[in-house]
């Protein structure tokens, strides 16, 4: 059994292609070349230099020895904050664009919640000084005005989604609609393992640079190669998929998935996809999603912008449905106090969505001889001002 | 026969509007079928509303969130459309997106479709290979017809499978385009209109996006068997309300 996509781009009932035939073109394009891209001589070399000069890699995987001591089991960082423009994202936006070099296109679409995948494309767009517009909720532009001025200083277009609930599904809506009007010159770099087949398994495939290095630096470091567990936040999941990646079919690595649960699974105002998701259709996808009863996709909450998203990647729904994850789900409060006491005892502020993983520490008790690999996916200088309000500080 | 296979060997060009259930008002469903009935439309398409409408530009969006806001919902949809055989004979199609009908459940939502008398779906986001693989069968044991979409950028192998897998007609987008999104037509679309019409398929085709008016009808008609309008009649509602159709379609023709 694989955790893997198969070739129709399917983990286990979920993933897949439900895309109108306006999108059909690109997506077959894209899907018969991306494999293929990707293994050439050529890009392989361009990517990996890319990664290691202008992203900083390898991150380092750091072992955080007070945290160890505090919960009494051998716990190690993967240091994806210390990625340039601070998170993971870039390691995937670096991918793409290249690809998007190898299929002729001279124009970049990307949707961003947040703002921190509308920067690592305005980032690589500059690098490459291709033509960016970054589409981006009404609401979020006012929430996220540090993050529309790195855009702009970079050079890319930040274009507002007026539509529905004008956030971050609203922003994937609009840029597959310019896909759709725009269906030659331009390539649509996803930011997440979301999005129809081969989005999922190739923003996945550019992530899991992230397990393999904490392979062999696990080795160096501990003699072995596996860590008993493997745990990260999951919005749409691109980090999640990145760090489980080459330890999805080894079953002696457990998995952890860690979602927000905003005000509370129940209150109504929560992220929790696994626990308050059914299966359907989002973003071109089969997978577990926020929903009515009848169908229409629901608004999402947490304080974390880069986890309120009513759907999750096909992986994890697939993880979550076998078993082969476990999913739970972290308040804003405890993210928030997680997040000041990893930045107390270790002298990191993490992004708060990966102050969400840190939280399970509470919740989950390891073994003292177990090896645990925390997936740091970002910094906290983006959230400084909700941690602020938050603790009055 | 299904009523849309008859309507499709009548020997004119035929005229379809498309407009979302729910709006302007939440009870204005029937009114307008009958309406479009009486002022000679040949096929309506039903629009289904959902929250996140990818093929749609702001016109039909603006309009399927309204909807919603009313109160729509697919099982008051059938509701309002329980007794719709005993007032029009006219073929109808209900068109939306794929996740409201997979929570209704599909064998379930193409039972309801057929007691009410709905002869056809559009579901654009649903796929022909998965159509083919899981639902093929479901909507044919309740006598429904799938219209699949083709583009100007669909190669002419895929439109012969789309083809070779209809039984109605197919929905010829005219551009490369959200809906409402142009007006119009240019050389790309004569081009495309002239490249399908030489393909000689097996079903008629019907276009659909960019026409609002009587020139824009004509122009597509001409190679095709007809032609969908829905933007421009959401537009023409959300001015005039449901008083005045009948002075839109003799616009048209």
């Amino acid at each position: 059994m694989t955790y893997n996509a198969d070739e129709r781009g399917y983990y286990g009932e979920f993933g897949g292609a439900f895309i109108p035939e306006m999108l059909y073109p690109n997506t077959e394009e894209l899907r018969q070349n991306y494999i293929r891209i990707m293994e050439e001589p050529s890009f392989r070399k361009e990517f990996d230099q890319l990664l290691k000069d202008y992203v900083g890699r390898p991150t380092p995987l750091y072992f955080a020895e007070r945290l160890s001591k505090k919960y009494n089991t051998k716990i190690y960082l993967k240091r994806e904050d210390l990625c340039h423009t601070g998170a993971h994202k870039v390691n995937n936006t670096i991918g793409q664009i290249l690809m998007a070099k190898k299929l002729g296109k001279n124009r970049i679409i990307a949707e961003t919640g947040a703002g921190q995948h509308g920067v690592a494309t305005a980032t690589v767009c500059a690098l490459m000084g291709i033509e960016c517009v970054v589409y981006m909720g009404e609401i979020d532009i006012a929430r996220q005005a540090p993050n529309v001025a790195r855009m702009k200083m970079l050079g890319a277009e930040v274009r507002p989604a007026l539509s529905g609930s004008r956030t971050l599904k609203d922003a994937t809506n609009e840029a597959i609609r310019d896909w759709i009007n725009n269906p030659v010159d331009t390539y649509y770099i996803i930011g997440s393992v979301v999005g129809p087949h081969p989005y999922p398994d190739m923003v996945a495939r550019f992530q899991s640079i992230i397990s393999e290095e904490i392979k062999w630096q696990l080795k160096e470091k501990e003699g072995r190669e596996n860590p008993d567990y493997v745990v990260a936040c999951v919005g749409g999941g691109s980090n999640a998929a990145g760090a489980y990646y080459h330890f999805l079919d080894n079953p002696n690595v457990g998995i952890v998935a860690v979602e927000a649960a905003g005000k509370g699974i129940d209150s109504g105002e929560s992220a929790a996809t696994s626990v308050l998701g059914k299966v359907g259709i989002i973003h071109g996808s089969k997978t577990l999603l926020m929903q009515t009863q009848d169908g229409q996709i629901t608004e999402p909450y947490s304080i974390s912008a880069g986890l309120d998203y009513p759907g999750v990647g096909p992986m994890h729904a697939h993880l979550f449905k076998s078993g082969r994850g476990e999913f739970i789900s972290i308040t804003d409060d405890e993210a928030m106090k997680a997040g000041l006491m990893i930045s107390k005892l270790e002298g990191i502020i993490p992004a708060i969505e990966s102050s969400h993983a840190f939280a399970i520490l509470e919740h989950k008790v390891f073994n003292p001889e177990d090896i645990v690999v925390i997936n740091l996916s970002g910094r906290g200088d983006k959230d400084l001002n909700t941690y602020i309000n938050y603790f009055k500080l | 026969m299904n009523r849309i296979n008859k309507k499709l060997v009548e020997g004119k060009k035929l005229l379809s509007i498309y407009f979302t259930a729910g709006y302007p008002k939440l009870g204005d469903t029937v009114k307008i079928i009958e309406d479009l009935e009486k002022n000679g439309v040949d096929l309506i398409e039903i629009g289904l509303p959902f929250s996140d409408p990818l093929a749609d530009g702001p016109t039909i969006q603006e309009s399927s969130t309204i909807a919603l806001e009313n109160g729509m919902h697919t099982e008051l949809l059938f509701k309002q459309l329980k007794d719709i055989r005993k007032s029009v004979s006219i073929p109808l199609i209900i068109m939306g997106y794929f996740n409201p009908v997979f929570q209704y459940g599909v064998e379930a939502f193409c039972k309801r479709c057929q007691e009410i008398g709905i002869d056809g779906l559009i579901l654009p986001d649903l796929p022909l290979d998965v159509y083919q693989n899981e639902y093929e069968h479901i909507f044919k044991k309740y006598g429904l017809i799938n219209v699949f979409l083709i583009t100007p950028q669909t190669s002419d192998d895929r439109i012969e499978q789309i083809d070779s897998a209809s039984y109605g007609f197919i929905y010829m987008v005219s551009s490369a385009s959200t809906t409402g999104a142009k007006e119009g037509f240019g050389e790309e679309q004569k081009n495309y209109f002239e490249r399908i019409a030489s393909l000689k398929l097996a079903n008629p085709q019907i276009v659909g996006f960019g026409i609002s008016n009587a020139e824009t009808f004509n122009q597509a008609t001409q190679s095709s068997k007809g032609a969908i309008i829905g933007s421009a009649f959401i537009k023409h509602l959300a001015k005039n309300g449901v008083d005045s159709i009948s002075g839109f379609i003799k616009n048209i023709r």
